[in-house]
């Protein structure tokens, strides 16, 4: 962001949407928006508490799971879809309508499968997930060079290595793109999932507070959720930041 | 057909899904340790007819023989240097001069010795390191030729390995594969669009026609490649065969 002709640094941009919304939330404006002061105040009152260690252990546990899920589901048949036409076209059709369809509708149906508790966050995280991975991980392995993999077979390359040692890694700024977008709708996940349906971990909490309008507690959870979300988007766009500078001679 | 051809093609035919006929009836001899030249226009499948070679892609008629056997697929004794270079962006120049060995299973430290020396010999010491991203056009293209090198082919396989790079290099490159070749007996096919180069490094230039592609002469310049570039440059017969290959290729242009 620049400002006067001077490159202000991004938390900047940041600290000026807090102080409009303390400005907003000391107007008293409106009930749901306390001042922010307040919502930090919270947040140091209600981080510590076992109430939200119990609620976060639970929350990251299902989107550890959901994650890993989506993960080891979504990278091999993204690369079935690329290397196998078949297969690419049959599954293509449903993944692209499932990347764009509104999941959290279907949730509410997910309980009558799964049953209520932590499985159904688990799927919950899955699905928002795995369809961006495998997109973009179909994406990537399309894109790979094509000269590579006939160099890797002219230098006489076998099946698996083209695989491992061409277009795995050919394919790994898409990839990890892919893993970035998954990651930050599996968070949505967990919350929507345990909002919706399962009663338990952030989901309770985010309940409980918006039940008994507590306010500054339920915009610090808020805060608390999109740090999280912020924090693993940004530790793999790190890791695409590396890839990036060895893939940019693509 | 010479007594020592190591390559041989025959009756090779290829037409591509959806109907286009690349290449018909097309009959080669490659002599051993000897420069072979595929020229021809745009479109008259001269690569698709070294890819072939290379086993790189199927064909429909015909069989090639190396060393009298019929292929199937890529083999160890054919190494590949390509148009695009084909480096891989993620790997250093060291591991990518390697890679041909990597894939045969050489151990880490055996391999990369080998890979050093072949960088050296292409002029590139200093760039080991390197990732390709951080050379010039030219420099992309030692690497892909030292990489050929390494794996220790019968025969080297080139697809227009110049054409992404500008003149001065390019005539450096030239002068530097011919000294090469003389230290070594490879047997190098090179695939090129240019007459000039062709006179200037090919034992054996095979003019191809276009739609379908076939073989429609065999020159064997008559140039004396004992001297200096310059002196080559200006020989009475290299300056023939170009007017030579002139005069054939132009009623395809």
């Amino acid at each position: 962001m620049t400002l006067f002709g001077k490159k202000i640094p991004i938390v900047f941009s940041l600290l000026i949407w807090f102080i409009v919304w303390e400005a907003i939330g000391q107007a008293k404006f409106s009930s749901i928006i306390p001042p922010f002061s307040g919502v930090i105040q919270a947040a140091i009152t209600i981080l510590p508490t076992e109430k939200f260690h119990t609620a976060a252990m639970i929350s990251l546990r299902s989107f550890g799971i959901g994650m890993a899920l989506a993960i080891l589901a979504g990278i091999p048949l993204g690369i079935l879809m690329a290397r196998v036409q078949g297969v690419g076209r049959i599954l293509g059709m449903w993944v692209n309508i499932f990347v764009s369809a509104p999941i959290s509708a279907l949730v509410p149906l997910l309980m009558a499968v799964v049953g209520i508790g932590e499985t159904t966050v688990v799927v919950t995280v899955f699905l928002f997930a795995v369809f961006v991975i495998i997109l973009d991980t179909q994406v990537g392995v399309v894109h790979a060079d094509r000269s590579l993999v006939d160099m890797a077979r002219a230098f006489g390359a076998k099946r698996h290595q083209i695989y491992t040692k061409v277009l795995i890694l050919s394919a790994l700024p898409e990839m990890l793109a892919g893993l970035r977008l998954g990651a930050i709708r599996g968070v949505k996940g967990v919350v929507i999932g345990q909002l919706l349906v399962a009663i338990i971990g952030v989901g309770e909490l985010f309940e409980l507070y918006s039940q008994h309008f507590l306010m500054e507690e339920f915009w610090a959870l808020v805060v608390t959720v999109f740090l999280f979300a912020f924090a693993v988007s940004e530790a793999i766009a790190a890791l695409e930041r590396r890839v990036e500078y060895y893939a940019s001679a693509r | 057909m010479p007594d020592d051809a190591i390559v041989e093609v025959e009756g090779i035919g290829k037409t591509y899904p959806g109907g286009v006929e690349a290449l018909r009836n097309v009959n080669l001899a490659f002599p051993r340790g000897k420069l072979s030249t595929l020229l021809g226009p745009s479109g008259c499948g001269k690569t698709t007819l070294l890819k072939i070679i290379a086993g790189l892609i199927p064909h429909n008629a015909g069989e090639v023989r190396v060393n009298g056997k019929k292929i199937q697929g890529p083999g160890p004794e054919r190494a590949f240097v390509f148009q695009d270079f084909a480096l891989m962006p993620w790997a250093t120049v060291l591991r990518n001069v390697a890679f041909g060995l990597e894939l045969r299973g050489v151990p880490r430290a055996q391999r990369e010795a080998t890979a050093r020396r072949y960088i050296a010999e292409a002029g590139l010491s200093g760039f080991e390191a390197s990732h390709p991203n951080q050379l010039s056009g030219g420099m992309r293209q030692r690497v892909g030729l030292a990489r050929a090198l390494a794996v220790d082919a019968d025969i080297i396989l080139m697809d227009e390995p110049f054409s992404s790079v500008d003149e001065q290099t390019r005539r450096k490159f030239q002068e530097d594969l011919l000294d090469l070749l003389r230290h070594r007996r490879k047997t190098v096919i090179f695939v090129t669009h240019s007459i000039e180069e062709a006179a200037y490094l090919s034992d054996q230039i095979a003019l191809l026609s276009p739609r379908p592609g076939t073989v429609s002469r065999i020159i064997r310049p008559n140039v004396d490649r004992g001297r200096s570039a310059d002196e080559i440059r200006r020989d009475r017969n290299y300056l023939d065969t170009v007017d030579e290959i002139w005069q054939i290729l132009k009623q395809y242009v």
